[in-house]
């Protein structure tokens, strides 16, 4: 009896130990994403219910900064400008991507490893690098205004970045020129998980490229597309380093982000914790709402 | 088959304009930081010979070297224990997996969602009052461990064969020694995959330093550079030169990494 329940017991135990082993193991990093990530998410919405400036916050009407929020014309610019880079850089980033990344599956193309590092080399460079290299591009004496005046185009320097419209047009130029070649990776590590065999098959049926595209690639790559357009949709609501070093914000707060005008409210100025915390949070509930919307939205072609 | 060709020669020809746009901006960056801001302005696409004196005027105006050395200082700390933590952490998660832990796991993959200009302020206020302003440690703490590395070395571990876990419990080794001398070096691609995405997350991380260091001997690279905007007059030849620093570290480590970048940004993933 006893010889048969002792070896069951030690390996109970031993189980139990690896167990524990596993616990230990995962704790550090656990507890530094509690400590680093969700406490201060919790302490954001608990600022974002005081009002004041520096460390003088208090409680009152706990809705103050909410309500301020939609009363503050640069605040609703800046949600406005992160919408309009979100919903017109995004998808011409995206589908961009997904056309080079198809081009450059095709098994009979020449060079490819040369055109993959090409479009894939500006995620080499730093945001604050590109944004400060478009900068110069687009400046007043920059690369961009020389050429168009040598061809006869303008006569004198444009201030692209002087101008509301075209200083959010070289934003998106920018942002599209930055991304598109990490979102190009993911398109292709997914398209080698589709047979080659299947557009072989499309080929002898005589599909166009245009019906392989979006009869094969497409509806394939449908969870890596959701993915690049849940991180994308994040990415974008987050925008600082570009509205910072490109812009500046400017003209006269045309091109302002929402990070970049929370950073402001925090540390430029005197800081309001609480009104900044308040428009942090709001960004947070963006991210969850639209993150939800696309997985929804995903699942549904199934 | 005239129309698959010329559907192969548009190809060729769209690729090739892509692949000029891409690399453009950084070739006109590189041409830029050899020539005088005058003849950058004039539209030099040649290399010019003001390297020299656009080096000397960078050093006159600005701390390079220092910032130089904290970048690295800075990326190179936090790599090492974000590749150690993180790699404990999904090697932990997937070998002595349970209930209890995959809901730990997914707790912590919601982490991906929370925006780190919602944590920044509550995190500034709690390093400045633990008087931790200008310290490394507070550079890297935020970023050490995050939801996208545990889940890449989870990941990985997924491949790693239980048969050799078990042999080698049987020869007498105890479950660290497991993790330190048979899972690290079998999954250095996978190590050197993170390691190259976190050092250039390091590297380029800007509003988090901005946020914590304000003392100009603790600055970055990236804050540098960013930081030579600031006056009316921009030097062009001096400016392009200092981006061009800031980004040689990163686009090294690209050239020679490319592979296991690229599968950095998509392990976890797969």
């Amino acid at each position: 009896m006893s010889q048969v329940k002792e070896p069951k017991k030690r390996k109970m135990s031993l189980e139990r130990r690896h167990n524990l082993t596993g616990w230990a193991f995962l704790t550090p990093a656990t507890l530094m994403i509690a400590v680093m990530s969700f406490w201060p998410m919790i302490q954001a919405f608990i600022l974002s219910l005081q009002t004041g400036k520096a460390n003088n916050l208090k409680f009152g009407d706990p809705l103050a900064n909410y309500v301020r929020m939609f009363r503050d014309n640069v605040f609703m610019a800046s949600l406005g400008n992160t919408f309009l880079y979100l919903i017109i850089q995004v998808p011409i980033m995206l589908i961009l991507a997904l056309i080079l990344a198809s081009m450059l599956n095709n098994k009979n193309l020449r060079c490819k490893g040369l055109f993959r590092t090409a479009i894939f080399l500006p995620c080499a460079t730093s945001l604050v690098s590109y944004a400060i290299i478009f900068r110069s591009l687009f400046g007043v004496d920059g690369f961009i205004n020389t050429v168009l005046i040598n061809l006869g185009i303008l006569n004198t320097g444009y201030n692209f970045l002087g101008h509301a419209t075209s200083a959010k047009i070289v934003i998106i130029i920018a942002l599209v020129w930055r991304w598109t070649g990490y979102n190009m990776v993911f398109y292709l590590s997914g398209l080698q998980n589709i047979e080659y065999s299947v557009y072989e098959a499309a080929k002898i049926d005589g599909a166009s490229p245009m019906q392989t595209f979006f009869k094969i690639t497409v509806p394939l790559l449908k969870p890596t597309i959701l993915l690049t357009a849940i991180m994308s949709t994040n990415g974008t609501l987050q925008l600082f380093d570009e509205s910072l070093n490109l812009t500046k914000g400017g003209p006269a707060n045309a091109t302002i982000t929402m990070s970049h005008y929370i950073y402001n409210m925090s540390f430029k100025y005197v800081p309001t914790f609480g009104y900044a915390a308040a428009m942090s949070f709001l960004i947070f509930i963006l991210v969850a709402i639209l993150a939800f919307v696309q997985m929804k939205v995903g699942d549904k072609r199934d | 088959m005239t129309k698959t060709k010329r559907m192969n020669v548009l190809m060729y020809i769209v690729l090739t304009i892509v692949s000029l746009i891409s690399v453009f901006p950084l070739y006109w960056m590189l041409i830029s930081a050899t020539n005088k801001s005058v003849d950058v302005s004039r539209g030099a696409l040649l290399p010019g010979a003001a390297l020299i004196d656009n080096w000397k005027s960078l050093l006159s105006q600005s701390p390079v070297g220092t910032a130089m050395i904290n970048s690295f200082k800075y990326a190179i700390i936090l790599t090492f224990f974000a590749l150690v933590i993180c790699s404990l952490a999904g090697y932990g998660f997937e070998i002595y997996h349970d209930k209890g832990k995959d809901a730990v796991m997914s707790i912590l993959l919601l982490g991906m969602m929370v925006p780190f200009v919602a944590t920044m302020i509550p995190l500034f206020r709690m390093f400045s009052s633990a008087k931790l302003l200008n310290t490394t440690i507070a550079v890297i703490m935020p970023t050490i461990s995050t939801p996208f590395l545990i889940m890449m070395f989870r990941q990985s571990a997924r491949s790693f064969p239980h048969d050799i876990i078990e042999a080698a419990r049987i020869d007498g080794l105890n479950e660290i020694q497991i993790f330190f001398r048979m899972f690290i070096p079998t999954m250095k691609s996978t190590y050197a995959a993170a390691m190259t995405i976190t050092f250039m997350n390091a590297w380029n991380n800007y509003l988090w330093p901005k946020v914590i260091l304000q003392k100009e001997e603790t600055f970055t690279m990236p804050m540098l550079v960013a930081n030579l905007t600031e006056g009316y007059v921009t030097d062009y030849g001096v400016l392009m030169l200092a981006v061009l620093l800031c980004s040689l570290p990163t686009v090294i480590i690209f050239f020679l990494l490319q592979k296991s970048f690229a599968e950095g940004i998509t392990g976890a993933v797969k």
